[in-house]
């Protein structure tokens, strides 16, 4: 599971998908917030049934611990009985639990998603582990082009967004140090969907139990323990604590430990976080100064050799662009678990962690690397959690989920004095139509105009725009999507 | 002026062909029977280069001519053309072409980003002057070069760069491009330019004057019509057998080499031949093109076919082929030392040849590189050469039911990123049309763009 849905990040050729697709729909998070019922009652069944399989076998994060937590215990025999049974915290427990549903009913959902357990494996993944790997893709496509080969494609790494590869970094740190030496202490306090399965798994019907006439009260089950709820003086486990790994079945050999049938089984209802209509604030994009366009004519006396090209900077944009599929800038973050499987997938380089302060962490779209193709809906059958709706290339290219707007003082037919029409050329809704507009001296010269109608918000146009370092048109962001 | 290293390398790279042509680059001393087992890398010898005499100035030029424009560049990462001039092997390849008899080298101040004549300078002064023949130009494309102080600055500083007190062929530099006539007098008619360039002449500083040119054919006329004005000792004209006959069929504003070598020879004008492998096109050819080549004389290049014809030629003074490599360098002088003419069956054999290429869509793009730099930054050769190769290559496919499909959409793609970076590529040509101007192929650039972006939009859009 850790390696599937870790390939799902690493995969940018979008081929994994179709097969492994399920083991990122099948979180509990993300499907509790794309309200995947089938999904949500599936692990809150098997949870009943065997306590958090979910936490030991589904869950990636839980699963990095454990791996950490054995590399760990390989170090010694002393380092591997670590363990003891500890209290458990209950009080932070349900505390975070609490100030978490609280953060997703708020709309608050990125500082939500810092401690979610899928998604800050995601970032770990997309922003770690992903660009190592795309640079070893990089090594095989510079020996595939020496050998005519057309296996391997050479593919842009770069830093999309310094606070979330921090966050990512920060998150590792801590999970490894936590896990390295107190095993699962992360799942049994902090982390809000261990809480609300641990609450579950109390009734579970299937449990490992301590037959105290067997146990010789050696206590090796619970220094073996790494979610320290075995109480050997008690002959108790904190169901809610136990991830259901079994290590303490296995380590146990007088036979005491074993998986037991429980009469007692009810169902209190779990609920998880809701949706709310609090109104989330635009917010501003890093933007750029607003730098004068680069000279571009310049007298040609010798043959050859290439013009300097300018990065483009990302403009202002009053309000945020989300993908086709997203519904709404309101639908999509307040679903988004910041996971940033889109942002990992999307081949055009247009998605990418948004650095605003509300929606730190989930993604934004920006037109400086790319624009978003109209043939691609990439993001939208990868997204787990629902916050981008899956959508037929037809359906995108009839969702407007943004509008361009020219900027005359940048455009080159104006600052330059060349035809250009390179945005109408491009447009694939055909919403950029060239006019001939009158210029002060008296010659005619034909400008670009847009029908807001018409335009799906792509950005074509501000990709292909020969204006640098700010494009001359610019897509603004819809708060709500339409379709014509 | 020819082969370049990408097309080369690439034209190796194709599997399937790398025996073939290594078969043919290494034969033994083509020409001399007596060693034609002489092994691998068969002796090429120093004394059997063919020259060809002038009839104003009686010099003996070699029939290979050295093009300084396409200079080897010391490789870099990027790949990108962007490195300096790998003067030790411009040295090593002047060194080694004097010694094997040739003895006219063809620059201009605007090669090679302006850097062309000082590498040809300082590889020739280390020869004894009278060993060679330095060719240079009037380049003054540039309007802010038009005035007379401006061009003669640019006679002086040739002169300067070159290491010479005096120029054995000067030439007025690709007259008939922009608008024809009315560029053509602002260059050196209004100014006073050909009257200077005449009046050098007398004073010995030029010993032959002559012009190059594309375009308006008006403009070749014209200096012809005043041949007995203006005396040229010589004329440089674009000629290969593709442009033999079918060069207005290319492109209704050139002209067919057979009319401009005609009427130059009906004058007793010796021809300068410059592109004779259209900047190695004529050796990176459609499989089964290449294939006929080396099926009628295995044991020669591809590249042979097309110096040979021009050599085959009596009317041709020296055939330029700018080399960049040695490899380049040694199966030319196969070709030339000595020249083994042509017979009437192999001029009608490359005329049916040059009608099956007329049949392939390429860009008859010679990567000259006088259109660039583009100023908003793309990479106009690389892209044409990239679309050239598929086409040659067979990875164009426009029907998304063809089983081919994919294979050749994934070629194209990839192959496209790697040749020509992202934001060099024609979706970026806005069509403001400064580079169709400097083009001496008359290729309508911009247009040319539109249809292979719209040709990349079609594979991208399209999956099979």
């Amino acid at each position: 599971m850790l390696l599937s849905v870790t390939a799902l990040f690493l995969d940018f050729t979008g081929t994994l998908h179709a097969w492994l697709g399920w083991t990122a729909r099948v979180q509990f998070l993300p499907a509790v917030m794309a309200v995947n019922v089938a999904v949500v009652l599936a692990l809150v069944a098997v949870t009943l049934l065997a306590g958090r399989v979910y936490c030991s076998v589904v869950c990636p994060l839980g699963v990095m611990q454990d791996v950490v937590s054995w590399l760990s215990g390989r170090v010694s025999r002393k380092r591997r009985y670590r363990f003891s049974y500890t209290r458990g915290h209950s009080v932070v427990r349900y505390a975070v639990l609490a100030l978490f549903v609280i953060a997703m009913v708020a709309g608050i959902g990125s500082a939500a998603a810092l401690i979610a357990p899928y998604s800050a494996y995601g970032r770990i993944a997309a922003n770690l582990l992903a660009p190592l790997w795309r640079l070893g893709n990089n090594v095989a496509a510079y020996f595939a082009e020496r050998m005519d080969s057309y296996a391997f494609y050479e593919v842009d790494v770069w830093l999309r967004s310094a606070a979330s590869l921090a966050v990512a970094l920060l998150t590792l740190a801590v999970l490894g140090v936590l896990a390295w030496r107190k095993g699962r202490l992360y799942c049994n306090t902090v982390c809000p969907v261990g809480t609300v399965l641990g609450l579950l798994s109390r009734y579970a019907l299937f449990r490992p139990s301590i037959d105290e006439s067997r146990c010789v009260g050696c206590g090796l089950c619970a220094r073996r323990c790494k979610a320290s709820c075995i109480d050997p003086k008690a002959h108790t486990i904190d169901m809610s604590r136990c991830v259901a790994c079994m290590d303490c079945i296995d380590e146990c050999s007088h036979g005491a430990i074993s998986l037991r049938r429980t009469r007692r089984a009810a169902a209190p209802e779990a609920a998880a976080a809701a949706q709310a209509d609090t109104s989330r604030r635009n917010f501003l994009l890093t933007a750029a100064a607003m730098t004068a366009v680069a000279a571009h004519s310049r007298s040609k006396r010798v043959d050859g050799g290439l013009a300097v090209i300018e990065d483009k900077q990302a403009p202002r944009r009053s309000a945020p662009i989300v993908p086709a599929g997203a519904l709404s800038a309101r639908h999509f973050y307040q679903h988004c678990t910041a996971c940033q499987l889109c942002v990992s997938v999307c081949p055009n380089d247009v998605l990418r962690p948004s650095d605003g302060i509300a929606t730190l962490l989930q993604p934004m779209m920006s037109y400086e690397r790319g624009y978003c193709r109209p043939e691609c809906t990439r993001c939208s059958t990868v997204c787990p959690s629902g916050a981008i709706r899956p959508v037929t290339p037809e359906q995108k290219s009839s969702t407007r989920i943004g509008y361009a707007v020219w900027l005359r003082d940048n455009c080159v037919i104006i600052s330059d004095g060349v035809h250009c029409g390179n945005c109408a050329r491009h447009c694939p809704s055909g919403a950029i139509n060239m006019v001939s507009e009158t210029a002060p001296d008296g010659s005619s010269r034909r400008i670009p105009v847009v029908n807001v109608e018409r335009c799906i918000g792509c950005g074509a146009c501000e990709n292909l725009c020969p204006a640098r370092p700010l494009s001359a048109i610019y897509v603004e962001g819809r708060s709500v999507h339409s379709t014509y | 002026m020819s082969k370049k290293t990408i097309s080369r390398r690439t034209f190796f790279k194709t599997a399937g062909l790398a025996g073939l042509a290594s078969a043919g680059l290494t034969a033994a001393c083509v020409g001399r029977k007596d060693s034609a087992d002489a092994g691998a890398s068969g002796e090429i010898p120093t004394d059997a280069m063919t020259y060809r005499q002038s009839p104003s100035t009686g010099d003996r030029v070699s029939l290979l001519g050295f093009g300084m424009m396409r200079l080897p560049l010391v490789p870099n990462d990027k790949d990108d053309q962007s490195g300096d001039i790998d003067q030790e092997l411009v040295n090593e390849l002047v060194d080694y072409a004097l010694a094997h008899g040739v003895n006219y080298f063809d620059t201009s101040p605007a090669y090679c980003k302006g850097r062309s004549e000082t590498a040809t300078g300082i590889a020739l002064s280390r020869h004894p002057r009278d060993k060679y023949y330095i060719a240079t130009k009037l380049s003054n494309f540039d309007p802010s070069t038009w005035s007379r102080e401006a061009s003669i600055a640019m006679y002086r500083e040739s002169m300067r760069c070159l290491q010479v007190d005096y120029i054995d062929y000067m030439l007025l530099h690709a007259v008939g491009m922009g608008n024809g006539m009315e560029e053509f007098r602002a260059r050196y008619i209004d100014n006073g330019m050909l009257d200077f360039l005449l009046e050098e002449r007398r004073a010995g500083r030029i010993r032959n004057l002559g012009f190059s040119y594309h375009g308006d054919v008006k403009v070749f006329d014209y200096l012809l019509e005043h041949h007995d004005e203006y005396k040229w000792d010589f004329v440089q004209i674009q000629l290969n057998y593709l442009d033999w006959s079918y060069a207005k069929e290319i492109n209704p504003i050139n002209t067919n080499a057979e009319y401009l070598y005609g009427e130059l020879t009906r004058r007793g004008i010796p021809a300068v031949v410059m592109e004779p492998l259209l900047g190695g096109r004529l050796s990176a050819l459609p499989d089964n093109i290449v294939t006929r080549l080396q099926q009628r004389e295995p044991q020669r290049s591809v590249a042979s076919w097309a110096f040979r014809f021009a050599g085959s030629l009596p009317g041709v003074y020296t055939v330029l082929s700018g080399m960049t490599c040695m490899e380049h360098l040694q199966d030319n002088l196969r070709s030339f030392a000595p020249l083994q003419p042509l017979t009437d069956e192999d001029f009608a054999f490359l005329e049916a040849t040059a009608e099956l290429i007329m049949q392939f869509e390429t860009i008859h793009c010679n990567d000259c590189k006088y259109c660039m730099p583009c100023p908003y930054g793309l990479d106009i050769p690389a892209i044409f050469t990239h679309y050239n190769k598929c086409i040659n290559e067979g990875n164009i496919a426009t029907d998304t039911r063809d089983p081919d499909y994919a294979r050749a959409r994934r070629a194209f793609l990839v192959g496209y990123d790697r040749s020509v970076p992202k934001l060099r590529q024609a979706s970026h040509c806005i069509g403001c049309g400064e580079c169709v101007r400097h083009c001496p192929q008359n290729i309508r650039i911009p247009a040319e763009m539109r249809r292979i972006d719209a040709y990349v939009e079609r594979l991208k859009t399209r999956p099979s």
